[in-house]
């Protein structure tokens, strides 16, 4: 039976701890209304830039460049992994990484190569325990308070780079869309080959193309590569404040409900010691 | 004057989205302007000044870096790496990435690294003529 001192220091702890994560509930409250914002500004960029793609894809025959059509192996597939910087938001970074984690496996029993390119140091400690090996690299954002398309750019050519050499066939990038706080969806993407959305209108339309068309999609596709990494990290971002809401919620309540029984058993002991000394000053007042 | 959409979007935000009568487009190619049922045409941009006629007396001048200018059936859509408003451009900003392009030409040091950084200071000097004019 823990003494009622014991009991005190054991209910003013638990407060302390609500008062943290209703905070930190707030403060993500606050920071997924910023970074929602952002996601959907840019939507219309990648949405604009996917018809374009559409467009130009469709009036391409045969083999257009490489970043298009792949380069007609997939042995060595490279998982971009993005995650957060920082942990207590629920399940958000570990369902991405079962999401890899999966992919992973089942690209190994297949026979092929992986290889693995990290955003996000939370992903990278989660893979690190079982993948060590096929991590090629680790990219951390954790200095940036907001996602900039300057901060993406630089992921995107790195993997052209990479492509460039010859270090993978194919690529896929891993985060999570934003579909409201209580859920964000684990999602993989494909990079290199591009997956080309359908229904581009095809060429009905003679486009002119200047300079020429294999100019403008050698462009093009790089630019969509940094697009794609940056709209997944806008997602990212915005689904991890969502989790950590949801998940700091859920604290918060659970504390509150702690404090209610801790608070009520305190009180208990605290009477059964009043009667206690009652029923002993009354019964050595008798037997005077 | 007959009217027809346009779209100027950059990674961060939709920038103008409406009915338009002109837009003046710096292509890599050369200057042009979009009018209704302009031909379809794809182009890269380079570094320069989009001029947008709303109306007779209302016109907006916004500096674009880098992209692509799509000129469709269904009007033109300009997808820029970069924008802003002239309003807002700092001579400061410009000056500072002229002396950044300067220094990447001094480090160039394939060919095809120096050609693409003499492109970009011969494109922001244009532009820095064309926002003191």
């Amino acid at each position: 039976m823990p003494s009622l001192k014991d009991l005190r220091n054991r209910i003013a702890s638990v407060k302390a701890t609500q008062k943290i994560t209703k905070a930190m509930q707030m403060v993500a409250a606050a920071k997924l209304r910023r970074a929602q914002q952002a996601a959907e500004a840019a939507r219309p960029y990648a949405e604009r830039m996917d018809t374009v793609l559409a467009n130009l894809a469709s009036g391409v025959s045969g083999d257009g460049p490489a970043l298009l059509t792949g380069n007609g192996k997939s042995e060595v597939h490279l998982l971009v992994v993005a995650t957060a910087e920082r942990g207590l938001c629920g399940g958000f970074n570990s369902s991405i990484v079962r999401l890899a984690r999966e992919r992973i496996l089942a690209l190994q029993s297949e026979g092929k190569t992986v290889k693995i390119l990290c955003i996000g140091k939370k992903g990278y400690d989660q893979l690190r325990r079982q993948f060590e090996k096929q991590i090629v690299d680790l990219i951390d954002l954790r200095a940036l308070r907001q996602i900039g398309f300057e901060n993406a750019d630089p992921i995107g050519k790195k993997i052209i780079a990479m492509f460039d050499r010859g270090e993978f066939d194919v690529a896929t990038l891993f985060y999570s869309k934003f579909r409201s706080v209580i859920l964000q969806i684990p999602t993989a993407q494909q990079l290199i080959p591009a997956e080309v959305p359908a229904g581009g209108e095809a060429s009905t339309a003679a486009y002119e193309y200047e300079p020429g068309q294999d100019e403008i999609l050698a462009t093009l596709l790089p630019r969509n590569i940094s697009v794609q990494i940056f709209r997944g990290l806008l997602e990212n971002a915005a689904s991890e404040q969502g989790a950590r809401m949801s998940a700091m919620d859920n604290a918060t309540r659970n504390a509150g409900e702690m404090i209610k029984k801790q608070t009520t058993i305190y009180n208990r002991s605290r009477q059964a010691m009043i009667t206690k000394e009652l029923i002993e000053i009354i019964s050595g007042a008798e037997a005077l | 004057m007959a009217t027809f959409h346009f779209e100027l979007v950059s990674p961060e935000k939709l920038l103008f989205s409406g009915e338009v009568e002109a837009v003046v487009v710096p292509g890599v190619e050369g200057q042009f302007t979009v009018m209704k049922d302009h031909a379809p045409v794809m182009t890269v941009l380079k570094a320069g000044i989009v001029e947008i006629d709303e109306a007779p007396n209302k016109k907006s001048r916004l500096f674009v870096r880098g992209g692509f200018a799509d000129v469709a059936a269904g009007g033109l859509t300009l997808l820029a790496e970069q924008a802003t408003p002239l309003e807002q451009f700092d001579s400061a900003r410009l000056a500072q990435e002229i002396k950044n392009a300067e220094e990447d030409l001094a480090d160039a040091t394939s060919d095809e690294a120096q050609k693409l950084a003499a492109d970009k200071l011969d494109q922001l000097n244009e532009l820095k003529a064309a926002v003191a004019a």
